[in-house]
């Protein structure tokens, strides 16, 4: 199993404050390469707040702190000097698709062309390759110059699914990612998921308990800023959890 | 009983909504009268004196015949250079206050200094630009200093309106970005810009007309009566439109009726086709990016 993989990223003492008010406190866990890691806890529980620490986005809102420490790949993100560096490896997906406002085929081709790539025949290589691992690509391979916004809730997820495909990441970060998106495309883009695990780490916080259950390897319960509990995710299910919290979340006995 | 009662009360109602959209309306149609009459007037008494000789010649007989060319020609001079001098110090600086500058005091004070720049009467900007660019910078009486005069003037105009559309940009899509490691610079150039440049071009709109159509802040400063000859450079004076249109019709003797009514109508005209330019491209724009 993964459980011998090697640490992505090392979670110590992490406490984070907005205006100086504790948003998540002191929580400790380790992500390992190549699993999905999912995240479940009920509303203002500190997940979204804990995936911005991941990709360094603290550093965009002013009112956000941090103390503990987090290692990528074992460096410190806090010494990491070159923040777009790291944010490149990071694919985010955040819960409503946010299009940029350009056509489909500019979205995708964004993170390339930031990176500094121009060669057209590069672009359009990538633009296909990640449309078509992002379960899209047969679905606009005929409007490429369509903006991006004209597509349906599901697609538009898919596409910025594909957009974080194509900063070629080695971490992606999906929030409650389904939100929008009908039960089928969720299905389609589960499938994604599990094929993408072979090439990199993903953190996947959800609402949706059963479908932690149906992709995540190992799952951490968050409750009002605390990490209650870390384990396999078939702990969760089996009833093999320590802790009553979290036994009542599963099992959706909670008030 | 209550049945009836209810029914009343409703065609109370409809009454009054009937009469509140009828106020509104009155309203709106009493905004527009000015608009039609000042319009109509200066078509119906203007219009006899356009002619293609009217837009290319010079004046002749002490100004009360022949065209009105170096006026046109300095109005367009004139605005281009204000726009030179303005946009890109307006939108630079709106692009600072909306995206980079912090949130503190001095900021505040920044903004309210902007708006109380744009509430300046004209006749003190005119001071000012007489003072600052006449003699302090000693550029004269010229194109360059009534240019500049106007720029300062309509400075907050272009701020204001760039700055408004820029926070309007949904922050989202700045996070978006700037969560795939692009640059603050990169977010703004590539994402934030295009979605404003709507909103940005509508206070370059406004700017136009104000600068193609103020008297006093050019009139100290680089606008002459009456110039046999057209500007070589932005260090010479100009005759205006505006100017010229307030000298033919109070300070010259004998001039035919009709004469002040085609300035006028011309320099009305003239702001409008450089509206409607500036709209035409916003439309461009927007049909090319389909928002
Ligand atoms: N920008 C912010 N400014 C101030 N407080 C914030 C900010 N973002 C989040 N918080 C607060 O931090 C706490 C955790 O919020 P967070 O968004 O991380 O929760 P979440 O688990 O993602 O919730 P949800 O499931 O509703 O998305 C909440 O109490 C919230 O009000
Ligand atoms: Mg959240």
């Amino acid at each position: 199993m993964v459980s011998h993989a090697p640490v992505h990223l090392s979670v110590e003492d992490l406490t984070i404050a907005y205006d100086g008010k504790t948003a998540i406190s002191g929580i400790n866990l380790e992500i390992r390469k190549n699993e999905i890691f999912g995240i479940i806890g009920p509303a203002g529980s500190g997940k979204t707040s804990f995936l911005r620490i991941l990709n360094r986005m603290d550093a965009n809102v002013n009112n956000m702190s941090w103390t503990g420490s987090v290692s990528y790949n074992g460096t410190d993100l806090r010494t990491w000097r070159n923040l777009y560096a790291l944010r490149r490896k990071v694919g985010v997906v955040f819960p409503l698709p946010v299009g940029l406002p350009m056509s489909i085929y500019e979205n995708v081709a964004f993170s390339p062309r930031i990176r500094g790539i121009k060669n057209k025949a590069e672009i359009d290589d990538i633009v296909e390759r990640c449309l078509t691992r992002a379960a899209l690509w047969d679905e606009v391979k005929d409007r490429l110059d369509a903006l991006g916004s004209l597509l349906s809730g599901g697609q538009q997820q898919r596409l910025t699914i594909a957009r974080a495909l194509s900063q070629e990441p080695d971490l992606l970060l999906l929030d409650e990612f389904s939100i929008a998106v009908d039960p089928v495309t969720t299905m389609r883009i589960e499938d994604v998921l599990k094929e993408l695990k072979s090439e990199l780490t993903i953190v996947l916080v959800t609402n949706l308990v059963q479908q932690c259950r149906r992709l995540a390897d190992r799952t951490a319960f968050f409750l009002s800023g605390e990490c209650v509990e870390v384990g396999d995710t078939e702990d969760f299910f089996t009833g093999t959890v320590k802790d009553q919290r979290t036994r009542d979340y599963v099992e959706g006995r909670f008030g | 009983m209550s049945m009836f009662a209810a029914t009343a009360l409703n065609r109370k109602n409809a009454t009054k909504q009937a009469w509140i959209s009828r106020a509104f309306g009155a309203m709106t149609i009493s905004l527009v009268i000015p608009v039609v009459l000042v319009m109509g007037t200066l078509i119906h008494r203007g219009a006899p004196s356009l002619s293609w000789a009217f837009l290319t010649e010079d004046p002749t007989g002490g100004m009360t015949a022949g065209g009105i060319f170096p006026a046109l020609f300095g109005t367009v001079c004139i605005v281009i250079v204000a726009l030179l001098a303005s946009v890109p110090v307006g939108v630079a600086a709106a692009i600072y206050l909306s995206e980079y500058a912090p949130d503190n005091v001095f900021t505040r004070i920044i903004n309210l200094a902007i708006i109380n720049l744009a509430g300046v009467p004209s006749i003190v900007h005119a001071l000012f630009g007489v003072g600052a660019f006449v003699l302090f910078m000693d550029f004269g009486t010229s194109i360059l200093a009534a240019s500049l005069t106007l720029a300062v003037m309509t400075l907050p105009v272009v701020i204001v309106s760039t700055r408004e559309s820029l926070v309007a940009v949904p922050q989202a899509y700045r996070d978006a970005c700037l969560s795939m490691g692009a640059t603050k610079w990169q977010t703004i150039w590539r994402v934030v810009l295009p979605n404003a440049i709507s909103g940005i071009l509508t206070g370059i709109i406004l700017e136009v007309s104000r600068t193609a159509g103020e008297t006093a802040p050019i009139m100290f400063t680089g606008a002459a009566f009456f110039l046999p000859f057209l500007p070589q450079s932005v260090y010479d004076q100009t005759m205006a439109m505006s100017l010229h249109l307030f000298v033919v019709a109070t300070q010259v003797p004998n001039v035919p009726e009709s004469l002040p009514y085609g300035v006028a109508l011309i320099l009305v005209g003239m702001v409008l086709v450089m509206n409607s330019v500036s709209i035409g491209f916003r439309v461009y724009l927007r049909g090319k990016r389909k928002w």
